[in-house]
């Protein structure tokens, strides 16, 4: 099985933050086991990036791999959604 | 007053928008422009920038767009004579592109805020040290989101930040009528501190921008609606002249019409910049008297310049040599530039914009229009009456001597709606008229006012003479009724028991 590759961004150490990392954490462990890689963003360091990929809103989910590319923007706080849009099963 | 009070202008470099904002924009602030769909946002936006990069402090600007793409308006730009990608090669001009994206499938799930926007604003902001932001169009990010509280208190949160970057910024808005609320979404207007509404109006089938600006939060301007245009190779021009107060200097210096007896009748001739309204019906002798104007500012070594909204060129060359006036060796000698102009080509806006540019251009010392009534016929009553205004009040400003004609719809007197829109703008009125006696038709001419100077007050017959022109003769006697076109005769007698009446 093809592993999910993924870009998380976040701004600072805000709650909002770290909810959508545990979210993400969670949901992984949960569906994709060890079959997946997270890159975490603070496009306060690091805004170049943000503009790169034209991120808008945080904390926004991008998933590179598998194909096709998906984009979620929010605290990930409804797992199941996340998965079903991420495509996993 | 302490300087922290005083609220600073940065001038646009917009011309005419630096007029009517009383200097330009305040300086740190935020200001929203409003407008319903082809208003001229994008353009505003965007010159707001140019103007900056182009301006002695060569200030570098960023533009973030919300709507159109970068290529979009990179391509659209450039019929206006701007070469963004050149000065986004030179680091003038840096895009942040917050525009839809196709590729990108979004879905929210949970809260979020707009920090990373903000982040890229303010990273592009130091990149390129930039004084100036644009971002167009606000109301567009609630397309790309669902949750529209959630947006609108972004919003607010982004654009208050903007506030903190030290920068001077413009946002744009669309509104969906030209005189309901200010902006669709109700957010925008409560960030900014100053308000500017564009319009594009639809008036008796012609379209006509107008800017206004409807608050400058603790800071001065000027009120209501000023007509502008947008121009290739220059962008937005607002017409503010009437912004301008009325002070112009008057001249007690006399020029010549032309014409020796009717500078006789004028009391020695025309006020040097005074505006002459020659009215009569067709045929009755404008345009030659026109011609004589032009000439007799060339015998005395002054510049003229005509705009001709009637007759072509070859036309105006042809007649004016039938009356011994030689336009084309007068142009040969720098004395006198004609042009020629279909009055359907452009808006009044356009028309005055292009008139202005040829007068500066030229610096002509006398000024004819042939005639103001076919400029009218493109115009609204509206946007014809802002026109004569501003153009009356710029050419008295250079001091430029002018000579409208208008043409009156009766073959015998009456008057036309020109002169009612211009009589009070005018010093001086000569008509023109056909007077029918005796089983023919006969011309005659009168000066009807002549502000500052006594005049002639008869109606005095004249003729047309082949190779010289126009030759004023008697005065109609024994005639009454000319102007309004009911002749009566009056017998001599009863016309020296009147003229005798006051006497002693």
């Amino acid at each position: 099985m093809k592993k999910y590759l993924m870009k998380l961004f976040v701004a600072g150490d805000t709650p909002r933050s770290e909810r959508a990392i545990q979210n993400l954490k969670q949901l992984c462990d949960r569906a994709m086991k060890d079959n997946y890689e997270i890159t975490i963003i603070d496009v306060l360091e690091q805004p170049d990036i943000a503009e790169e990929d034209k991120i808008l809103a945080t904390p926004t989910l991008i998933k590179l791999a598998p194909h096709p590319s998906r984009r979620i923007i929010g605290d990930l706080s409804d797992q199941d959604k996340v998965l079903t849009v991420l495509g996993v099963q | 007053m302490s300087k922290q009070l005083q609220i600073e202008k940065l001038p646009t470099g917009i011309v005419g928008f630096d007029m009517i904002a009383n200097g330009g924009l305040p300086k740190g602030r935020t200001t929203l422009i409003a407008g319903t769909s082809g208003s001229a946002k994008t353009v505003f936006a965007s010159q707001f920038l140019v103007e900056g990069i182009l301006s002695k402090a060569n200030e570098s600007g960023v533009f973030v767009t919300f709507e159109e793409s970068p290529d979009d308006i990179r391509r659209n730009m450039i019929s206006l004579g701007w070469t963004i990608e050149e000065w986004e090669k030179k680091g003038k001009w840096l895009f942040v592109d917050a525009s839809p994206q196709a590729d990108h499938h979004i879905d929210e799930v949970g809260d979020f805020d707009f920090a990373a926007l903000l982040a890229r604003i303010e990273y592009a902001v130091k990149k390129v040290d930039a004084k100036r932001i644009a971002m167009d169009s606000l109301g567009a990010v609630f397309s790309h989101f669902t949750n529209a509280a959630t947006v609108r208190r972004e919003l607010f949160r982004v654009a208050t930040a903007v506030k903190q970057f030290g920068v001077t910024a413009l946002m744009t808005a669309e509104r969906t009528s030209e005189y309901g609320e200010i902006a669709r979404y109700n957010v925008e207007e409560f960030v900014a501190d100053n308000v500017i509404i564009l319009r594009n109006v639809l008036e008796d089938t012609k379209r006509r921008r107008t800017m206004e600006i409807l608050k400058f939060r603790g800071t001065s301007h000027q009120k209501g609606e000023f007509p502008f245009s947008v121009i290739p190779g220059e962008g937005i021009v607002v017409i503010a002249l009437s912004a301008l107060e009325l002070k112009q200097r008057s001249s007690v210096v006399r020029i010549t019409s032309g014409n020796a007896e009717l500078d006789a009748m004028c009391g020695s001739g025309f006020f040097r910049d005074s505006i002459v309204l020659v009215s009569g019906a067709t045929g009755t002798g404008k345009t030659l008297m026109t011609t004589g104007f032009l000439a007799g500012g060339a015998r005395n070594g002054e510049r003229s310049l005509i705009f001709a909204f009637e007759e072509s060129r070859e036309q105006l060359i042809r007649n004016a040599s039938g009356w011994g006036v030689d336009f084309e060796q007068m142009e040969r000698d720098g004395k006198l530039k004609v042009v020629c102009e279909y009055p359907e080509v452009g808006s009044m806006e356009d028309h005055f914009i292009s008139m202005k540019t040829e007068i500066d251009a030229f610096k002509p010392n006398r000024l004819a229009v042939d005639s103001l009534s076919a400029l009218e016929r493109v115009s609204t009553n509206k946007s014809f009456r802002e026109f004569l205004i501003s153009f009356t009040s710029y050419i008295k400003h250079q001091e430029i001597a002018g000579l409208f004609t208008a043409t009156a719809p009766t073959l015998t007197g009456g008057t036309s709606v020109t002169e009612e829109h211009i009589s009070t703008l005018t010093d001086s009125i000569i008509l023109l008229r056909y007077v029918e006696m005796g089983g023919e038709i006969r011309r005659g001419l009168t000066v009807l006012k002549m502000r500052g100077s006594m005049h002639d007050k008869n109606i005095r017959e004249f003729n047309i003479v082949d190779g010289e022109g126009m030759r004023i003769g008697q005065p109609f006697r024994h005639v009454g009724g000319i102007l309004t076109g009911n002749l009566r005769f009056v017998a001599p007698d009863e016309l020296d028991r009147m003229s005798n009446l006051f006497k002693d």
